[in-house]
């Protein structure tokens, strides 16, 4: 890369601290979100705590990554390669979620074959 | 990355001589492609971390779709105070992380030491309030589905009334403080000042274990003491009336999970013996929740484990002045490692203990 490489004052370029008000409000705002999803899990919000805990928690987590974890500053490669192992995280889930009630009726008739020491097998 | 450790000359300035630098792999062309390098490699690294992971979170999510009801009982079973404080503990260790690679940027080695220190010892109270943890639901035999068997109340104590399984547990550590302080004293004698130092900052990082066990146990005698009979309302209440409608409603799951292989008269020894509306009637299936919770926590403070050995590297090389303005790439791969073990936790935290 760059053979340039900056006649190195006090920074280099690859070489970006971060200011410190920013980690601290960075830091707070995780404290904040995280309390947040504790007052938020013991209101009744029926269908809607899922969603509400994992949109939390993703806030969360972009917050980690572009300022503790310096993405917002990182190459768009190293993003791009970290972002691609979330891509294949959902296929995998989806992909597995798509499958799970296609077996649902052996799973339900399981019971009464399970005297066969064959039918175990299946699982 | 290869690195000529040459600790003779650890102590001088270098000026900007970056072919020549101290820790510059000679198969580099300069820091700044040694840095690059080093970081396409952790991000690699992670992105394996995370598919790792994502398996048990398919476990997760496959389970909780066929059985949302184990879920919602089970998590009865979890203390959100707990969690959540060692949730702030670990965003804490992932502040002072930062901090630690912002000093090694800058050259600062001095404060990048104390930051180092101050993030492991977050890092083992997070072990020791986990350790509390786990000992608490062992004792009420909370184990994974193959052992689990719910009872409440009984359990013989060791000394100082701590569970048993509490003290087996801190074994490790104990013998882990000895060494290090013992280790620390041997080289202040033969005046090794400099490894000595280094092994105090250990004998300090281990204390941070006991300090979220007292913290932890301090904060469950509390709850059990003060509010006994209101948490014994509050929480054991509406979990029997879950643990009943599982019975009910999900029989034919239930002994789709209990049929394979040994299980079966066993069960049916616990439904027969145990008395309607006792506080025993959970039944076992909930045990598939803590299966998966202790292979999540359990592969996740293995993470934090691993985590703490590489602090404890650059802590020493931050100890013997290594980090320049050019060279600080180990601080900050290993920080980035760090805040990805903390990411995981983001998640597991309301999956495993804010289930509504």
């Amino acid at each position: 890369m760059a053979d340039h490489s900056h006649d190195s004052h006090d920074h280099p370029s690859f070489n970006h601290p971060a200011p410190i008000p920013m980690l601290f409000g960075v830091f707070i705002a995780l404290v904040g979100l995280t309390v947040a999803t504790v007052v938020t899990s013991n209101i009744e919000l029926a269908q809607f705590a899922f969603p509400v805990a994992m949109a939390i928690a993703t806030l969360k987590a972009f917050l980690v990554g572009a300022f503790f974890m310096h993405m917002w500053w990182d190459k768009g490669f190293n993003i791009l390669v970290f972002l691609s192992s979330l891509l294949f995280v959902t296929l995998f889930i989806g992909m597995t979620m798509l499958d799970t009630g296609s077996n649902l009726e052996q799973v339900e008739s399981f019971p009464t074959t399970e005297t066969s020491s064959l039918s175990t097998t299946e699982y | 990355m290869a690195i000529a450790e040459t600790h003779d000359t650890h102590g001088e300035h270098h000026d900007d001589h970056h072919d020549h630098g101290e820790f510059i792999a000679h198969h580099f062309e300069s820091p700044e492609q040694q840095f690059d390098s080093g970081k396409l490699g952790i991000w690699i690294f992670l992105v394996t971390e995370v598919l790792f992971f994502s398996g048990l979170f398919v476990l997760y999510t496959l389970y909780r779709n066929y059985h949302p009801e184990i879920f919602q009982v089970a998590h009865h079973y979890l203390d959100k105070n707990l969690g959540c404080l060692n949730t702030i503990v670990l965003l804490f260790s992932s502040l002072t992380m930062a901090l630690a690679v912002r000093s090694a940027q800058t050259g600062k080695n001095k404060n990048c030491e104390t930051y180092l220190l101050i993030t492991m010892v977050c890092a083992t109270i997070f072990l020791g309030v986990k350790a509390v943890e786990y000992s608490h639901k062992w004792d009420l035999g909370i184990w994974p589905r193959s052992m689990f068997h719910y009872h409440e109340g009984v359990h013989e104590t060791g000394i100082f009334g701590l569970s048993n399984y509490l003290i087996k547990l801190s074994v490790i550590p104990t013998l882990l403080l000895v060494g290090f302080a013992g280790y620390a004293a041997f080289q202040y004698l033969t005046d090794k000042a400099n490894n000595a130092r280094f092994y105090i900052g250990m004998t300090i990082m281990v204390l941070g274990y006991f300090a979220g066990v007292v913290g932890g146990v301090v904060y469950q005698n509390a709850i059990a003491g003060d509010s006994h009979a209101h948490a014994a309302l509050q929480t054991a209440a509406p979990l029997m009336l879950h643990a009943a409608t599982i019975d009910k409603s999900s029989a034919g799951h239930d002994d789709h999970v209990h049929a394979d292989g040994e299980g079966d008269s066993h069960d049916d020894h616990d439904h027969a013996d145990v008395p309607a509306g006792s506080q025993e009637s959970v039944p076992d299936s909930v045990g598939i929740f803590f299966s998966i919770y202790y292979c999540m926590t359990g592969l996740h403070a293995i993470h934090i484990i691993g985590g703490i050995v590489a602090l404890a590297w650059i802590y020493r090389r931050s100890q013997l002045g290594h980090w320049r303005e050019d060279y600080f790439g180990p601080v900050d791969y290993v920080g980035l490692y760090w805040h990805l073990v903390d990411l995981i936790w983001i998640y597991l935290f309301p999956l495993l203990y804010l289930i509504d």
